[in-house]
């Protein structure tokens, strides 16, 4: 029993923070922030109340959905999501690959890395809504608004991924084909590319995975697809075709989640 | 055929590698560099095909100044240099083959190298060099399927695929063991001599250096501290080259090795269990 006691006095785990004033003016900073910035909100309970029962109102109203009233928008409007998460993820493939290269220190030089990561940089700290907002503005409401949107995001995506893949390759290797006589190009294509490939196509199917859900946010900013019926279900009160078109949605993001995880997993 | 003079490398960060170094290999002369990790052994041979860029000095290859070359030269110069190098550097997700003719893509432009149509002839060398070094079957694996010692097989027929004049070797055994390293150190002298090249190896083996080569240079420090045969290599010599140690195993174990050096050589696979560790 006194080796117990002895044990819990020999050692104690050491805090994350060690200095005890530090330690506990942050937790009290913290709370003191949250309590005020809870304050700020001027909560509305009455108002919250009938949205309460505006809520059980869709809540019912999503127990029974309708796929039928509305049936064709459903369809166009996944028609046209798919079209648009189709062609940005092959947008961003195509534009990344470059861009990822430039971007790879081990291959590039100073000037064109700084300027390519400098882009997939820009281009990763917008958010795709915000982006949405940016093309609808640009190129009108619609699908093509979304399509541009999701291919930018995708290039950011890809790019900065892709080249961080490219600067963790076996160096070995690539001096040994440079060792060759080999060109720049030829190191590219025989000591760097085969290391990057399967990752490459597995990020490919896991962005399509991600454009399709996307496609679905941004359409209620106007970028068209399966969104933009959803906005309109919704704005008309329509809470039935909009269960319907919730589900919908979820049905394909798993489907799609299932095949692309399933691919991904044989890749080797 | 090889010539440096006055091969100073210094890294931008960190000590001199390389402090003033003159050597020469001669055409067939098969050289070994030995010395302590950090005596620049690695730094001078790829400073001669320029993987590492030289400070200062000259470097000469069948008549050609190596270090005046610019970036198209240089790469037509490496096409003469082959190089094998101690964590094989294969290209993993690629097949034995493909690895094997990468030697050529100093030859074959960028298009037909990457739809992968080489010249038959090229290819035809590819699978003789495979069934020379015994892995006529494994064409189409790939080869990160592959052994240590098998992957240094393919290491090996990548570097001849090039038919080059000079082959520089950079520790080709660290990573294998005691058998294997034995066996790839055969195979590479073998073909070396079949083919009337030159060989620069570094290596840290010196049981090894002695046992397969006729000259052995000692760096330390970034400078030559030892230049003579495997016989030469006494315990003085190797106190100059290391440092103090009890060298009694390794200077006793040159003269023995190098004695029977002749029958070492002919067989291929098959070595004895009694030689495997000698000395030891």
């Amino acid at each position: 029993m006194s080796d117990h006691v002895n044990a819990e006095q020999l050692w104690s785990k050491p805090p994350v923070i060690e200095n005890r004033w530090l330690r506990w003016g942050i937790t009290l900073v913290v709370l003191v922030y949250a309590f005020f910035a809870i304050r700020s909100f001027e909560i509305d309970i009455p108002r919250i109340i009938i949205g309460l029962d505006r809520g059980y109102d869709m809540l019912l109203a999503f127990l029974r959905p309708d796929f039928v009233a509305r049936q064709t928008h459903i369809v166009r409007g996944v028609l046209e999501s798919v079209a648009m998460t189709a062609t940005a993820t092959l947008l961003g493939v195509i534009l990344s690959i470059p861009l990822s290269f430039g971007a790879a220190r081990n291959l590039s030089p100073l000037p064109v890395y700084l300027v390519c990561r400098s882009i997939l940089m820009i281009v990763r700290s917008l958010h795709v809504v915000v982006l949405a907002i940016l093309f609808v503005v640009m190129v009108g409401f619609g699908p093509f608004a979304g399509a541009v949107t999701l291919g930018f995001n995708s290039i950011g995506f890809l790019g900065k991924l892709l080249a961080e893949d490219i600067e963790n390759t076996n160096e070995e290797s690539m001096e040994a084909v440079r060792a060759t006589g080999g060109s720049w190009l030829q190191v590219v294509i025989y000591a760097v590319w085969p290391q990057v490939v399967t990752r490459f196509i597995g990020l490919s199917i896991y962005r399509l995975d991600i454009n399709f859900r996307q496609s679905t946010v941004i359409g209620l900013v106007g970028a068209g697809g399966i969104g933009a019926v959803l906005d309109t279900a919704m704005g008309r009160y329509d809470y039935n075709t909009a269960a319907a078109i919730l589900i919908v949605i979820i049905a394909i993001v798993l489907a799609g989640e299932y095949v692309s995880s399933s691919i991904r997993r044989r890749l080797t | 055929m090889l010539e440096i003079s006055g091969l100073v490398k210094r890294y931008p960060s960190g000590p001199q590698a390389l402090r003033g170094v003159d050597l020469t290999v001669k055409t067939g002369e098969l050289v070994a560099l030995i010395g302590t990790s950090g005596a620049g052994k690695s730094t001078l041979v790829r400073c001669i095909n320029r993987l590492v860029e030289p400070t200062e000095g000259k470097i000469r290859l069948d008549g050609t100044e190596l270090t005046a070359l610019d970036h198209r030269e240089l790469r037509h110069a490496r096409r003469n240099m082959g190089m094998i190098f101690q964590e094989y550097a294969l290209v993993d997700r690629l097949s034995v083959m493909e690895n094997v003719l990468s030697g050529r893509l100093g030859y074959v432009g960028v298009w037909k190298s990457a739809m992968r149509r080489f010249p038959p002839e090229d290819v035809r060398r590819a699978l003789e060099l495979l069934e020379r070094v015994g892995l006529r079957e494994y064409v189409d694996t790939r080869a990160d399927q592959l052994s240590g010692g098998q992957r240094q097989r393919v290491g090996i027929a990548r570097a001849l695929e090039q038919q080059p004049a000079l082959l520089l070797v950079d520790e080709p055994t660290s990573s294998l063991d005691p058998k294997t390293a034995r066996q790839i150190m055969r195979l590479i002298v073998e073909l070396v001599k079949e083919r009337g090249l030159s060989m620069l190896i570094n290596i840290h083996d010196v049981n090894l250096a002695t046992m397969f080569t006729e000259r052995i240079v000692g760096l330390q420090d970034g400078k030559i501290v030892f230049e003579g045969t495997p016989e030469e290599l006494n315990e003085e010599a190797l106190t100059k080259i290391y440092g103090e140690e009890d060298w009694h195993a390794e200077s006793r174990s040159a003269q023995a090795e190098t004695a029977d050096n002749g029958n070492g050589e002919k067989s291929d696979e098959h070595v004895p269990l009694n030689t495997a560790e000698p000395g030891r």
